[in-house]
């Protein structure tokens, strides 16, 4: 027995989202008295390392061409090799994009009940497990319970910190036979986008965000200062992408992406329902917003009524004075 | 080249959420119910452009739900969908609702698969990968552009960390965000129509989900937002420090 999860690499490094699910995974194997194990793909030695300092004993690391593209059809079949190697009861997968298409091919592939974008930990209740997630765009959670022998799992990023030990995982390959699969999915290009070495949304702990209130994209010189200033990363509310002010991918909302900061600084942003449905997660959220009546206050830890041209320069230097004192 | 457009039956973003029943039911009582958003602005607008442009025959609309979605079914009508098939079942799993679709396709052969990228109810992102992978589909997530050229899918969508073009032969699943298409409001011809266009009701043909909603409950709110003054941001960095611990 055992409690499998499925962890990725990108640009070298193990990917925080892979090492929260690893923590997830040692916990939920220490309730159910059985062993974390970890399956890797062409991982290196750093990479092994750090999957067992986030607490799996065991890594079977899987090597390939196949698995470059991060194609669904390939990782799912693996991890499906994996599992039944490991005779796992319950699968862990990040809910990032390549998790979201990897987790539902393998619930259908080998007939597990799955829950998608967990935000807590499980309850054991007799065979089934007891999981958390959000529904209705963040407006409510719901405990779904998972009946099937074998359970996948998926869990949210950011829902928990990542805590590493100086645990070593026993690491060995794991030969796969994709003969069975064919994936008909040709690439033709890849652009990744570009993050000004920004932390990448998805994964940013520190959110500084900006809306229609901003007028212009011309204005946005403030946004990135305090950005820069705090290490966070930058978002916007959907009109501001649609008006192509900023970029598509710092679009956030029910259309656009969801995050779970530590902290999110929306400014200029009135708090439409469709722009909480993908923020509301955040633990702390401060709003800057010249109209006392914006809907965003009703969300809000902290909040400022005021001139985000004003406020938001005095808030930069009031961080960067922090920071120095430090 | 035939297409199919799975769409779920949601409440209306902005309605306000309660649960019945010791909070184990949502409770339907006034509220608004609308095609899912990315199902039917992005999906099904797009399928109805490719038909439009001589690249598609028809155009099915999917739905597992019980009967009181019909209203939804017919607003798709209106939009332009030919027909469509209704599994009498109603199932918050969707693992449930993937079986229905490719227990439906596998016997129709369809060339393309179109489905949203997450009901706004519960949030699954899950329906699409799972066809794929009872069908053993090629599935192509996130696509924010498709174009048809004969029986090849030219898709444009997101991936961890940036943006990829891939080209698959058909037939292949794909779920679709925003970028697709743009909304669009019947008009009055499509509205007449609607209410003659057939829909096929079929039982479900799956044992019983995998899993099951426990309870719900309401989002803890916030407790209370404390204001600080405009002309002292120095307060609220020593809070966002001290108290909120996260600077
Ligand atoms: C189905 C659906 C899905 C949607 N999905 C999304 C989504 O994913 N994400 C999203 O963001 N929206 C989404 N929307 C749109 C959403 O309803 C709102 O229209 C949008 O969020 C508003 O953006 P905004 O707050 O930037 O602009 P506005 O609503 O125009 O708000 C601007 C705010 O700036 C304030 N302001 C003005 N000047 C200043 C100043 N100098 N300093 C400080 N504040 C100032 C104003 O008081 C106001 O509150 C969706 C809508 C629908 C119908
Ligand atoms: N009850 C349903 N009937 C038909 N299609 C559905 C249903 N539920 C979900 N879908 C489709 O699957 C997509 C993803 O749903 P989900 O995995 O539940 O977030 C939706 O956008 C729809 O296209």
């Amino acid at each position: 027995m055992s409690v499998l999860v499925y962890t990725e690499t990108a640009k070298g490094k193990v990917k925080k989202a892979s090492l929260e699910a690893t923590n997830y995974a040692a916990h939920i194997a220490k309730q159910l008295g059985t062993n974390p194990v970890a399956i890797t793909f062409n991982a290196e030695v750093a990479q092994t390392d750090e999957i067992g300092k986030a607490g799996a004993t065991k890594i079977r690391n899987v090597k390939g061409d196949a698995y470059k593209t991060n194609d669904a059809a390939y990782l799912t079949a693996a991890i499906e090799q994996a599992s039944k190697a490991e005779g796992a009861k319950v699968i862990i997968i990040p809910f990032d994009i390549t998790g979201k298409a990897v987790a539902p091919r393998l619930s259908a592939k080998i007939k597990a009940g799955l829950v998608a974008g967990a935000v807590d930990y499980p309850v054991v209740n007799g065979n089934a497990l007891e999981v958390k997630k959000n529904v209705f765009s963040g407006k409510a959670t719901a405990i779904y319970t998972i009946n099937s022998e074998v359970k996948i799992i998926a869990l949210m990023p950011n829902s928990f910190p990542v805590v590493l030990s100086d645990n070593k995982a026993e690491v060995t390959e794991l030969s796969v036979d994709l003969s069975g699969v064919s994936s008909r999915i040709i690439i033709k290009e890849t652009k990744s986008t570009d993050t000004a070495g920004m932390v990448p949304l998805p994964e940013a702990e520190l959110v500084v965000s900006a809306g229609r209130g901003l007028k212009g994209p011309e204005n946005w010189g403030i946004i990135e200062d305090l950005a820069k200033a705090l290490g966070a990363t930058t978002a916007c509310s959907r009109p501001v992408a649609d008006m192509h002010w900023r970029p598509h991918h710092e679009h956030v909302g029910q259309t656009g992406i969801a995050i779970r900061p530590n902290l999110y600084i929306a400014i200029g942003i009135s708090g439409a329902i469709q722009h909480l449905a993908g923020v509301n997660g955040s633990k702390t959220i401060v709003v800057i917003n010249t109209d006392k009546e914006a809907p965003f206050f009703k969300s809000a830890d902290y909040g400022i009524v005021g001139d985000a041209f004003e406020v938001v320069p005095k808030l930069t230097e009031a961080i960067k004075k922090l920071k120095a004192a430090n | 080249m035939k297409i199919l457009v799975a769409i779920s039956n949601v409440p209306d973003t902005t309605t306000k959420i309660a649960f019945t029943e010791g909070d184990t039911k949502f409770n339907h009582a006034g509220v608004q119910f609308i095609i899912n958003p990315y199902d039917e602005w992005y999906a099904l607008v797009r399928a109805l452009e490719l038909k439009e442009a001589g690249k598609a025959s028809t155009v099915t609309l999917f739905h597992v739900g019980l009967a009181d979605s019909e209203a939804t079914i017919r607003k798709g009508f209106a939009l332009g969908a030919d027909d469509a098939v209704r599994v009498n079942a109603e199932s918050p799993d969707s693992f449930f609702v993937a079986e229905q679709i490719a227990a439906y396709a596998k016997e129709k052969a369809y060339d393309l698969i179109l489905v949203g990228k997450e009901t706004i109810n519960y949030n699954g992102s899950s329906v699409g990968g799972m066809i794929a992978g009872f069908m053993d589909l090629p599935f192509v997530s996130l696509a924010t552009k498709l174009d048809m050229d004969g029986n090849t899918a030219t898709i444009e969508h997101d991936i961890d960390g940036g943006t990829q073009v891939v080209a698959c032969a058909t037939p292949l699943v794909i779920s679709c965000s925003k970028g697709m298409a743009e909304q669009r409001i019947p008009n009055m011809r499509g509205i007449m129509a609607s209410r003659s266009k057939p829909i096929t009701v079929v039982e479900a043909s799956a044992d019983a989900p995998l899993t099951n909603i426990k309870s719900f409950a309401l989002a803890a709110g916030r407790t209370t937002c404390k204001f600080i003054d405009a002309g002292n941001v120095e307060e609220l960095v020593q809070l966002l420090r001290s108290e909120a611990k996260v600077i």
